[in-house]
């Protein structure tokens, strides 16, 4: 079964140069309960994707084509084709987003118990007891003590407290779908940890599927089922993780991982990559990567590769090189 | 060259006072190479400014090429000051974005007297452009600080460093806002003028794999509520880390590689929110998390910064205890 099946969506931004082709025919599932990873460098279009998803995207953005089909059991809707009251009663009840910047999510001047009951009001929680039951079990399952933190204000609470309050804030529904950004980048690392942690435990214990999206490999190879590489707007690589991770089939997936110093193990030779991410407004030809690409022959410069399937069928990597990629990585890279 | 000696510094906040550095001793030779690591709050930012001299001591003192340095003045203090510069986190805030790259590098040029006349200047920025890997120069004389990408920007920080010959470059989170795929060039050019200009070179991040990575022939330093606690070379800290926080750490940090990450051993702490600044434990600050706590010596004595075998100094009570028994003959 399929939650959330995304087909070539596209989202474009209007600026002053013209239009950003931000997300570039993205297509993707997500199973139930499932943990996707969306990896990729600042400019990839991953946060552009997420916020797409839930149509969280800023005014200046405009969604051009594709479906973002959910699926809740029932009968699965096209979160592109519903009207306003609609979409608002399906974010959070049936997929909720954790924004990146834990401290600017929260309204400042309210304290944490409004919020919750604020969000539930607006969701059709109408009764406060019922709320304040659910809350307090979200806040003890987050390894909170809600009697202290439903009193407390945004600014009293320290930065892993705040990041969750906000997952308990928005698993308040009971959603299906968890969409975070960047959810531990402004951690310290004990407790990014903490956050690691509890995210695959609730996980396990509540069922929801998670869509997280991060330029950080490592929080990928720690709780992700499957990673999604994104360069350009567009999916490059897609498999499980430890396909992803041990058998790379496009050359930016390996080179992002030659780019990271590891702890553990041999400090090995690192690179970073050549060039920089490409102007959206105006695409480079054939495969977008191609001008920073070692792999990269003419053919590259005039032909935009689709996702193929490489090893296995589940493993798919937009590249016309990859079996030079695979011969030059070998079997295992990480 | 130059040392922190027993620094202490405090700053009043509307809670209380808090001592953001206590008691810290840090002595940097001509051409080292060391990372300061720890969390937010642990001091690692207040240490670089103070390092740098852009903070006073409360107590203790800065020491460069043997002088005390908030002891000298007119030209020693000159010579500190060019001595040592500091390259921020945020090139985008330290940047003046209304100054184009050829401004921002020939103001420190003409105040120093190190250039005379636009065309003496224009020179020495060429080279100074080329040296931190920009180039052509000429492309990136007339360009305002939005006109180029985060690495650009952080590389024009660096040359902006250089304009003055330091012998101490402190790096704040040099390479923390920048992708992961140009991290390395950039620490890698800071290496390169370490091994090109005998610069000394301190870099503060919160990212151990970096540290480990920028520090492989140097040492890291581990810092910890205000307090050094661990200070060893980087190989043998990270692969047998002493202070149970370091270990701690380490055992946290996840891991581009699946089987590793889903492998490592986690240290148990006794508790998991840092204490605040305003309400620091007492002796060990780090005791009522610890998972080797003793009862009636970690919550009494502030341990001290020690050695122990093989180049190393830890500051904890068990640790040391431990390690040099170890090392002691029978």
């Amino acid at each position: 079964m399929t939650l959330l099946s995304v087909r070539d969506l596209a989202i474009e931004y209007a600026s002053r140069r013209g239009a950003v082709q931000a997300v570039r025919g993205v297509s993707f599932d997500v199973a139930p309960g499932e943990i996707v990873a969306i990896i990729g460098e600042s400019g990839s279009g991953k946060t552009s994707l997420a916020v797409g998803l839930i149509r969280l995207t800023p005014r200046n953005a405009r969604t051009t084509r594709g479906e973002v089909l959910f699926d809740d059991g029932i009968a699965p809707r096209d979160v592109l084709e519903m009207d306003r009251e609609t979409l608002r009663r399906f974010r959070w009840r049936h997929a909720a987003m954790v924004f990146q910047s834990a401290l600017s999510s929260f309204n400042p001047v309210i304290d944490i118990w409004s919020q919750f009951l604020d969000t539930g009001r607006a969701h059709g929680m109408s009764d406060p007891r019922a709320v304040r039951e659910r809350a307090s079990e979200l806040l003890r399952v987050v390894h909170l003590d809600p009697d202290r933190v439903l009193r407390a204000y945004p600014h009293m609470l320290s930065g892993g407290m705040k990041q969750r309050v906000l997952i308990a804030l928005a698993l308040l529904l009971g959603p299906r779908l968890l969409i975070l950004d960047e959810p531990t980048t402004a951690l310290d690392i004990l407790t990014q940890r903490q956050i690691i942690d509890l995210l695959r435990e609730l996980r396990d214990r509540l069922g929801f599927a998670m869509v997280f999206i991060s330029h950080d490999l490592s929080l990928a190879a720690e709780l992700a089922d499957r990673v999604l590489t994104m360069y350009a707007g567009r999916i490059v690589e897609e498999a499980s993780v430890s396909d992803l991770f041990y058998r790379p089939r496009h050359p930016y997936t390996v080179g992002l991982m030659r780019a990271v110093p590891r702890l553990s193990g041999e400090p090995g030779a690192l690179a970073s990559i050549p060039g920089s991410p490409p102007d959206l407004v105006r695409p480079p030809s054939g495969c977008a990567y191609h001008p920073r690409c070692p792999f990269a022959i003419d053919r590259c410069r005039a032909v935009d590769p689709a996702l193929v399937a490489v090893d296995t069928p589940a493993h798919t990597a937009a590249c016309i090189r990859w079996d030079a990629v695979a011969a030059e990585v070998g079997a295992r890279i990480a | 060259m130059i040392e922190l000696d027993r620094v202490t510094r405090t700053f009043s906040t509307p809670g209380g006072t808090i001592t953001a550095v206590s008691e810290v001793s840090l002595a940097f030779g001509a051409g080292e190479v060391m990372c300061l690591v720890g969390e937010s709050g642990c001091g690692k930012t207040t240490t670089g400014r103070l390092l740098a001299g852009l903070l006073r001591p409360s107590s203790g003192r800065l020491l460069f090429d043997g002088g005390d340095v908030w002891a000298t003045r007119g030209a020693d203090l000159g010579r500190f000051r060019r001595g040592v510069q500091l390259v921020h986190q945020d090139p985008y805030a330290s940047l003046n974005p209304v100054r184009t790259v050829y401004d921002t590098l020939s103001a420190p040029l003409f105040r120093h007297g190190k250039a005379r006349g636009h065309d003496g200047a224009v020179r020495l920025i060429r080279a100074l452009l080329e040296r931190v890997g920009l180039t052509p120069p000429d492309d990136l004389l007339p360009k305002y600080p939005h006109q180029l990408s985060g690495g650009q920007r952080q590389r024009v920080a660096i040359a902006r460093a250089l304009t003055v010959d330091p012998r101490v470059i402190v790096a704040d989170e040099a390479v923390s806002m920048v992708d992961v795929s140009i991290r390395v060039t950039l620490l890698d050019l800071l290496l390169g003028l370490r091994d090109e200009l005998g610069v000394t070179i301190v870099l503060i991040t919160h990212d151990l794999a970096v540290a480990r990575y920028f520090a492989r022939h140097g040492r890291i330093g581990v810092m910890y509520l205000g307090r050094v606690v661990e200070l060893a070379p980087a190989e043998r800290l990270v692969a047998d880390p002493a202070h149970p926080y370091t270990a701690a750490l380490i055992g946290a940090v996840p891991e581009a590689d699946p089987a590793v990450t889903r492998a490592k051993r986690r240290v148990p702490l006794r508790g998991t929110e840092i204490p605040s600044l305003l309400a620091l434990p007492p002796g060990c600050a780090f005791h009522p998390r610890c998972p080797l706590f003793e009862a009636g010596l970690c919550d009494v004595l502030v341990p001290a910064v020690l050695p122990i075998p093989s180049e190393r100094e830890v500051a904890c009570h068990v640790a040391v205890r431990e390690r040099t028994r170890v090392a002691a003959p029978a």
